[in-house]
């Protein structure tokens, strides 16, 4: 099934989804990318109902990049994460609600610090060193508890992150197999391969 | 005269006593002397195949499902004991056994400190998960017959064995409402030995389980942290972690944790830690341990991921 994870580390952001986009038991695509840069440093996986997700996204996207020709800058990581939990919270309130996970990882260039949001459907946002969304979150949840650090470099980080992977297809019944993987940092978004 | 009276009174308690005796006896004439002790199990204090009373309806099954089943009815009569994390895993030095201590009904931590590891015999240990009360009788009634082994083939009973005996035990009663997950674990000739038993009727060999709602929390620690050839002190380690773990982060598992050790010569205790005190304090002065605690803020105290350029 649908997993995202995202892990902070010393100046970045490593945000993770899997490639996968299935309807009923069918996989009808094994390439999506489900993670959006919406804005120079500031990433956003996205997962949940289909069709809600990749709209929502686009809407946040398009949105974020309005803010930022009207203001020249940026939204920061927070300011960011709060417009777009409101804005899902409101959506819950309307007729037909997005049912749309999110983790939103950003580097504030500012304040020099990673900023990791995890976001789910019902609005609830929560700033957290870790992050997981979907079947995978209760397998990772607990081994991050134990092997993350703040304060790694990029290297560990991605170690860690593997042993996520690692872990998830080897205890997940419907495990993805492949995963997109994004870093950003000051230097601003970037794709890695594994 | 009151034993005068007794022989020809039709009511006296020595007179039921006597009539009942001679009905037993009756009974006892429609079996050979033969059979007695013979493994079609007529040694046992129950005749033929084990078998116990069901409620007096037509369809025993729906009736227990109509009085169980929390998801349908939360103020139903009969609560079962859902939320458990117990874990299990073989080694170079034997077999870690560690299980948490919280019984849950719905929403109500209803104890905080259960036995879950059932001591079947002084080489066989016994995890709980599912229905407490189900683990509870018919893992201790499998060491009444693991006994009964011994008594008869002069030989202790394998692991193997004695797992397939409550295997089959409870696969007889499928679809009767019974609900157990548990790892029968022990030393034989074989060595260690790790068995996953379920009222499903599934019997698996491994190296490795977890059982019950915290056990997804409980692998993602184990699986990462295990080896073949962990140390014991490694071992016991790594058991009592994973406990802590998915006691941290599965609300139906937690309170403290039980650490059983069964080497060659039979199981060990090694303790009970509390999992409030491991995420603050650590286990204490336990070998194995790091010192400190286990919690993520503990452990990560101090440590920044902000990454200011260096100041000038």
């Amino acid at each position: 099934m649908e997993t995202s994870f995202a892990l902070t580390g010393k100046g970045y952001v490593i945000v993770a989804a899997d490639t996968t986009s299935a309807r009923s038991i069918v996989k009808m695509k094994n390439d999506e990318d489900k993670i959006k840069t919406v804005s120079p440093h500031l990433l956003m996986s996205y997962s949940g109902e289909p069709g809600d997700t990749v709209q929502f996204a686009e809407y946040i996207e398009r949105n974020l990049r309005l803010y930022q020709i009207r203001n020249l800058y940026p939204l920061r990581p927070s300011a960011a994460a709060s417009w777009i939990r409101r804005s899902l919270a409101e959506s819950l309130r309307s007729r037909s609600p997005y049912s749309v996970n999110l983790l939103v990882g950003g580097y504030d260039t500012s304040t020099h610090e990673p900023k990791l949001y995890w976001i789910d459907y019902l609005g609830t946002v929560s700033e957290v060193p870790f992050a997981a969304h979907g079947y995978g979150s209760y397998f990772v949840l607990s081994l991050l508890d134990r092997y993350h650090d703040p304060e790694a470099p990029l290297e560990e980080g991605l170690a860690t992150l593997k042993r996520c992977i690692q872990e998830v297809s080897k205890r997940l019944i419907v495990s993805p197999e492949k995963y997109k993987v994004k870093v950003v940092d000051k230097d601003g978004v970037r794709e890695v391969e594994l | 005269m009151n034993t005068f009276v007794n022989q020809f009174s039709t009511h006296s308690a020595v007179s039921q006593l006597k009539r009942a005796q001679n009905l037993i006896a009756a009974d006892e004439d429609e079996y050979s002397d033969a059979t007695w002790g013979s493994q079609a199990g007529f040694g046992n204090m129950i005749k033929g195949t084990p078998n116990f009373t069901v409620p007096a309806v037509p369809d025993p099954a729906a009736f227990l499902r109509l009085h169980t089943d929390d998801h349908a009815d939360p103020n139903c009569r009969i609560k079962i004991q859902h939320g458990t994390t117990t874990l299990a895993f073989r080694f170079q030095g034997g077999v870690i056994v560690a299980v948490d201590s919280r019984a849950t009904a719905g929403s109500y931590i209803a104890s905080g400190t259960v036995k879950k590891v059932i001591e079947i015999n002084p080489y066989l240990l016994g995890t709980m998960a599912g229905g407490a009360a189900d683990c509870q009788f018919w893992e201790t009634y499998l060491g009444m017959h693991c006994r009964l082994h011994e008594l008869r083939n002069r030989e202790r009973i394998s692991v193997s064995a004695a797992s397939k005996y409550l295997s089959n035990l409870v696969y007889s009663y499928k679809g009767m409402g019974l609900s157990m997950g548990t790892m029968i674990c022990g030393w034989d000739k074989t060595g260690p030995a790790v068995f996953y038993v379920d009222s499903d009727g599934t019997r698996l060999k491994g190296d490795l389980f977890s059982v019950g709602s915290g056990s997804t929390f409980a692998y993602g620690v184990l699986d990462q942290g295990y080896r073949w050839d962990l140390t014991d002190e490694e071992a016991q380690e790594l058991g009592r972690r994973s406990i802590f773990a998915a006691g941290h982060r599965d609300a139906f598992s937690g309170n403290t944790c039980n650490l059983y050790h069964v080497k060659e010569d039979g199981w060990k205790f090694i303790g009970n830690y509390d999992v409030s005190t491991m995420y603050y304090d650590g286990p204490g002065d336990v070998p194995g341990a790091p010192g400190g605690g286990y919690g993520y803020a503990i452990r990560t105290e101090g440590r920044s991921a902000a990454d200011p350029p260096a100041s000038s």
